[in-house]
């Protein structure tokens, strides 16, 4: 009987706040679109000269502000620019002529790729590392772990990156160079998913995927080391404050094993704050590392994002920087929800 | 009889920045199968003697003893291992609150049952930690093994860690302050259930509170304590004819429900008794 009422009442809460949640995330969005446009119409870039020379004759001119609705007043042009955001239809770009939707469609997997390879990197090692710190916490292996994270804060990533380049590639020959595949394998196989591990794995090239291993290898790593320096260190200081509850005492009185103790009792409730952390630096390094892709040659979103700015490519920036804030908002919600998973507290109160 | 824990001239010292700090000095006693009281105001040391019994001593602390020997076994030099087998499975705690004693994100059974498991029971974990849930006269223990700590009232937590404690039938629990949490209706209840069960089963007691009279009550011998040291140990029964100033001057301040004497009595401390 009591459990059918506890459904009754739970009932409308769930549905309350997914209510609630979708309003937030459109509201988030929303204001993301204005702040696009505005951006767009107050920049000293004029978006009809980008589309016809600075030689065009004033009635072409005329012509393609016409055309490009700048006649209309700026409400309308903000429906206008919705409307057709919403279709995912943010325009040209001047400098390739193809829908931005499609040059990031290209990129993005790129990033996407290097990213989620870095933050597993990041996370397998940085976990661990973090926790170890705490448990030794003063011990030599508590600096170590300071040190590298010290290094991982300040060393900057083209220099590092390009110091790898020259050991690993250059002097070793232990992976490939920059870029994310062999010219001689790129045609071996046909990118569907534009994920290049996944698409040449599912379609058993398994050379080509060895190649793309080892051109992801440095920068991923490269990432993976920085988000590590991040999540290790966080993860020390939440496990300092886990270990030092009072259930950690209770588990003792138990009998409990010291492993089990840290790895069961205090860490399961140290990955509550954690998953935050970790799904923010996965958003960061989604946003596309402008200065690793840069120095790795790859053809991410960062690299896409840092060309159309210095070509004065307006449209492009913006429906980047609409995908990246929509990105950012989409990790926000992963991390509450597991976030709910993860903490029976947060749970059942809505 | 031998005892079942000797403790001679326990010492535990904390560094700070003047030097150690010894907020035990040297405190002595033996416990058969009885329930010992430990009295003390805060800072007397009381908690840190508790916790020394089971080897956890906070790590900056040192505890040192002449003789710490639980059933035989010296404790002073126990291994891990040796520490494993006696925690939970002989010699238990009860905390102070359930709040921050039990582990936030797992559910009560969950807790209860790796207690069990811990020493030995895996196939009965289920069946023994719903029938010491009983035990502790939780009605409908089904729904409190699924519950998560922050889903109980105060009363109900420390009734089920009362049940996590002594559901592997240890000899010895310790209870520190197991009630000065909880409200005041709820306090004599959950202490009865302690004391029967404790009763029942034959267990050592160390009862550990700034409560003289609920100790009195509860206990058959009172240690009083005060700055690190045990200044007077007395038969609860015999509370009336305590000698020490310090014990006189507390029993002195438990008001009457006759007589209201105005302006209240208050202890006055002597710097001898540090000594």
């Amino acid at each position: 009987m009591k459990t059918s009422e506890g459904h009754h009442r739970a009932l409308p809460t769930v549905l309350g706040k997914a209510m609630r949640l979708a309003a937030t995330v459109v509201f988030t969005i929303f204001g993301l679109l204005v702040v696009t446009f505005l951006i767009g119409r107050v920049v000293p870039v004029d978006p009809v000269l980008a589309v016809v020379g600075d030689r065009a004759s004033q009635s072409t001119y005329d012509k393609v502000f016409v055309e490009l609705g700048l006649d209309k007043p700026l409400y309308v042009q903000f429906s206008l620019y919705v409307e057709k955001a919403v279709t995912g239809d943010f325009g040209e770009s001047f400098l390739t002529k193809k829908p931005i939707i499609d040059d990031i469609a290209r990129a993005f997997p790129a990033t996407l790729e290097l990213a989620t390879v870095g933050i597993i990197i990041g996370t397998l090692f940085g976990v661990p590392v973090g926790v170890w710190a705490a448990v030794r916490q003063g011990k030599l292996v508590d600096q170590v772990v300071r040190i590298l994270g010290l290094v991982g804060y300040s060393a900057p990533i083209f220099w590092l990156g390009l110091l790898g380049l020259l050991v690993f590639y250059a002097k070793w020959g232990l992976v490939a160079g920059p870029g994310r595949i062999d010219i001689s394998y790129e045609y071996a196989f046909t990118p569907k998913t534009g994920l290049f591990l996944l698409d040449t794995a599912m379609q058993g090239q398994w050379g080509a995927f060895r190649n793309v291993v080892s051109h992801i290898a440095l920068p991923a790593a490269l990432l993976g080391y920085y988000s590590m320096a991040y999540i290790a260190r966080m993860t020390r200081s939440f496990m300092l404050n886990e270990l030092a509850q009072e259930y950690v005492v209770t588990a003792r009185v138990k009998g409990v094993a010291e492993w089990r103790i840290i790895w069961v009792h205090a860490l399961r409730n140290a990955a509550v704050p954690l998953v935050t952390v970790i799904a923010l630096s996965y958003a960061g390094l989604l946003e596309g590392s402008v200065l690793t892709e840069t120095v790795f040659a790859w053809p991410g979103l960062g690299q896409y994002l840092t060309n159309s700015l210095q070509n004065a490519d307006m449209n492009a920036v913006l429906g980047g920087t609409l995908l990246i804030g929509i990105i950012f908002v989409g990790l926000n919600l992963l991390s509450d929800f597991l976030y709910t998973l993860l903490d029976p507290r947060v749970r059942r109160r809505t | 009889m031998k005892p079942l824990l000797s403790v001679e001239n326990l010492r535990i010292a904390f560094p700070s920045r003047q030097g150690p700090v010894e907020v035990v000095r040297g405190v002595s006693f033996n416990l058969g199968r009885e329930r010992l009281g430990i009295v003390g105001e805060s800072g007397s040391g009381k908690s840190q003697t508790g916790r020394a019994l089971l080897g956890l001593t906070p790590v900056s602390g040192t505890a040192t003893a002449d003789r710490l020997e639980f059933d035989g076994v010296d404790l002073r030099n126990a291994t891990a291992k040796q520490w494993r087998s006696l925690r939970g499975a002989r010699m238990s705690m009860v905390m102070q609150d359930p709040k921050f004693s039990l582990n936030p994100v797992m559910t009560i059974g969950k807790q209860l049952m790796e207690a069990v498991k811990l020493h030995g029971g895996k196939s009965e974990a289920r069946d023994k930690s719903l029938a010491m849930l009983e035990a502790v006269q939780i009605r409908d223990p089904d729904r409190v093994m699924a519950a998560y700590p922050h889903e109980l009232s105060g009363g109900m937590g420390q009734r089920a860690m009362i049940a996590m404690m002594l559901v592997t039938e240890p000899d010895l629990l310790i209870a520190d302050e197991p009630t000065s949490a909880l409200d005041v209706t709820v306090q004599i209840e959950v202490l009865r259930i302690l004391d029967n069960l404790v009763t029942q089963r034959g267990m050592s007691l160390i009862f550990i509170s700034h409560d003289l009279k609920l100790v009195s009550t509860f206990c058959d011998r009172v240690l009083v304590m005060y700055a690190g040291r045990v200044v007077e140990e007395l038969d609860a029964s015999r509370m009336s004819e305590a000698s020490h100033p310090y014990t006189r001057g507390l029993l002195n301040c438990l008001p009457t429900i006759t007589g209201d004497s105005r302006p209240l009595p208050v202890l006055a401390r002597d710097d001898a008794w540090l000594e």
